[in-house]
């Protein structure tokens, strides 16, 4: 008897374009400029970033835009021990990072963490740039998030946005 | 049975590409539009129900951030479906049955024009024989036209006709993407894209929403002075098998509109064929007769708005009942490559 077939290559590769969308087209501009922007709901007040352009609570449109700290508060994280990316040596940590001002947290790498330090949660963070040169539409622009010289946040400031 | 019927309907302008706005900015809007039109309160309505596709942006889960555009706080009763709205809309008539609520929102997005929705189609097809081999969705389709000619049902002047007929039916509507008077002697002369489909056979590349508002018995008269009461709807499935079927008739067409107790009596048909072809094909399974308008909105042929095309061929149809326009009305949609999946919904008004 002949061996069963047991799989075969069929490979698929599909083109995109990706459309921000107002909102986030305006958010991926400001930071390029090195400036991170949210927007707020009009109806709940609360701030989102990247914004979509709607209030995901409310369902009414977002316009007012809110420039936000390059500081914030890491609100959960984890600790990478995949290579998922050539760039990146693991362990290394991901973190929910919520901005102060905003309502939601965003991704980001944790670095620069000092000797005999742990990440926890609360712990404040600031952002490293990349070179003005390097700046581009992308939050790629912010190499990492970095601990800084405060105290924790204490947990009731930020169980919201867990 | 409850009864049920569609008091609202709200779309987008159909266009070729919509490059400032994401599917949520879309959406938003119209969604909105069509809930303060059924003038059911936002946080009254019972269910919301879905339909689009992950691979149109090529975003998983992209389903789920467009609910950003209901506000789904505090949490809702919600389901998805990575089919056509219409099918979202079928879902939301059963929850409707379970006699607990009395409203549901249905919408349909489509960003058509991010990648190459003809190879898009390509994926759904058998994954092992025919995929690999990429014949796209108008490739797939002209295999059914060319069927259609040699079986001697249809001839490509007849194609050309039901295109400038659509097209020209587009003329009064507002929210289409190509409407005209064409000259069906000018449309032979066009260069064959995959032969025998001219361009003009084909349907255009269409980003757009649907959003419709269906309510029971006394609350969809409350809202609505004449409600399209749903008589009937049903959606039957054919092999996936292209060779296995007769692409040249659609018995799972014939069979939903049956079950579905279509009995020639309508005024109205919206028949969701993407290509010129699929409408001679429907019509025949359906047994429409030449009284029946078929496709006043111009069809899938005037905007084609992947995933919500189906859904605005009940939007429209209802529209046209909910505004006495006529009595009686059938809607149609199709999944799958060459009508492989039918739903039809018969509606009245009186």
């Amino acid at each position: 008897m002949s061996e069963p077939v047991m799989g075969f290559g069929a490979p698929i590769r599909l083109e995109y374009n990706y459309t921000p969308g107002l909102a986030s087209s305006r958010y991926l501009r400001s930071i390029a400029q090195r400036r991170i922007v949210g927007q707020r709901c009009p109806s709940c007040k609360k701030v989102y970033v990247p914004p979509r352009g709607t209030c995901p609570t409310c369902a009414v449109p977002t316009e007012e835009e809110v420039e936000l700290e390059h500081k914030g508060t890491i609100t959960t994280f984890c600790i990478v021990n995949l290579p998922f990316y050539k760039e990146i040596e693991p362990p290394y940590v991901a973190a929910s990072i919520l901005l102060d001002g905003a309502d939601i947290a965003l991704f980001h790498l944790i670095q620069e963490v000092p000797e005999g330090r742990d990440v926890t949660m609360g712990m404040r963070v600031e952002a490293v740039w990349v070179d003005d040169a390097d700046l581009a539409p992308t939050l790629e622009s912010i190499k990492y998030f970095r601990p800084i010289d405060e105290p924790d946040a204490p947990y009731d400031s930020y169980k919201e946005h867990l | 049975m409850r009864e049920v019927g569609v008091i609202s309907f709200a779309q987008a302008q159909n266009v070729r590409r919509e490059s400032t706005h994401n599917e949520v900015e879309i959406l938003a809007p119209v969604v909105r539009e069509a809930i303060e039109q059924s003038g059911i309160a936002k946080t009254d309505i019972g269910f919301t129900c879905s339909g689009s596709s992950d691979y149109l942006a090529g975003q998983p889960f992209s389903f789920v951030t467009a609910l950003d555009a209901v506000g789904p706080w505090p949490p809702i009763r919600e389901s998805h479906l990575e089919m056509d709205g219409a099918w979202a809309l079928y879902e939301a008539w059963v929850r409707l049955q379970h006699g607990d609520i009395d409203s549901a929102v249905v919408y349909a997005f489509g960003k058509s024009s991010l990648g190459d929705i003809a190879e898009i189609m390509t994926l759904q097809l058998d994954p092992y024989y025919v995929a690999p081999l990429w014949p796209d969705a108008i490739d797939v389709a002209a295999l059914q036209a060319r069927a259609l000619l040699d079986a001697g049902t249809a001839t490509e002047r007849d194609f050309a006709q039901v295109a400038a007929r659509n097209r020209k039916n587009a003329m009064n509507n507002p929210k289409a993407q190509i409407a005209g008077d064409f000259n069906v002697d000018n449309l032979l002369t066009e260069e064959y894209i995959v032969s025998p489909l001219r361009k003009h056979a084909c349907p255009p590349i269409t980003d757009g929403a649907v959003a419709v508002v269906i309510a029971t018995g006394d609350l969809a008269r409350e809202k609505c002075a004449r409600p399209a009461w749903i008589t009937g709807i049903d959606h039957r499935i054919e092999a996936h098998a292209l060779g296995a079927r007769d692409l040249t008739s659609s018995p799972s067409a014939k069979l939903a509109a049956q079950k579905a107790g279509l009995n020639g009596n309508v005024q109205i048909a919206e028949l969701h064929a993407p290509f010129a072809h699929q409408e001679i094909i429907l019509k025949n399974a359906l047994d429409l007769g030449e009284s029946v308008v078929i496709n006043p909105s111009g069809g899938a042929l005037a905007a084609n708005p992947v995933m919500a095309a189906g859904l605005a061929r009940i939007g429209e149809a209802a529209q046209r009942l909910i505004d006495g326009d006529a009595a009686r009305a059938i809607a149609h949609a199709t999944s799958g490559p060459c009508l492989q999946q039918n739903l039809v919904c018969v509606m009245e008004a009186a």
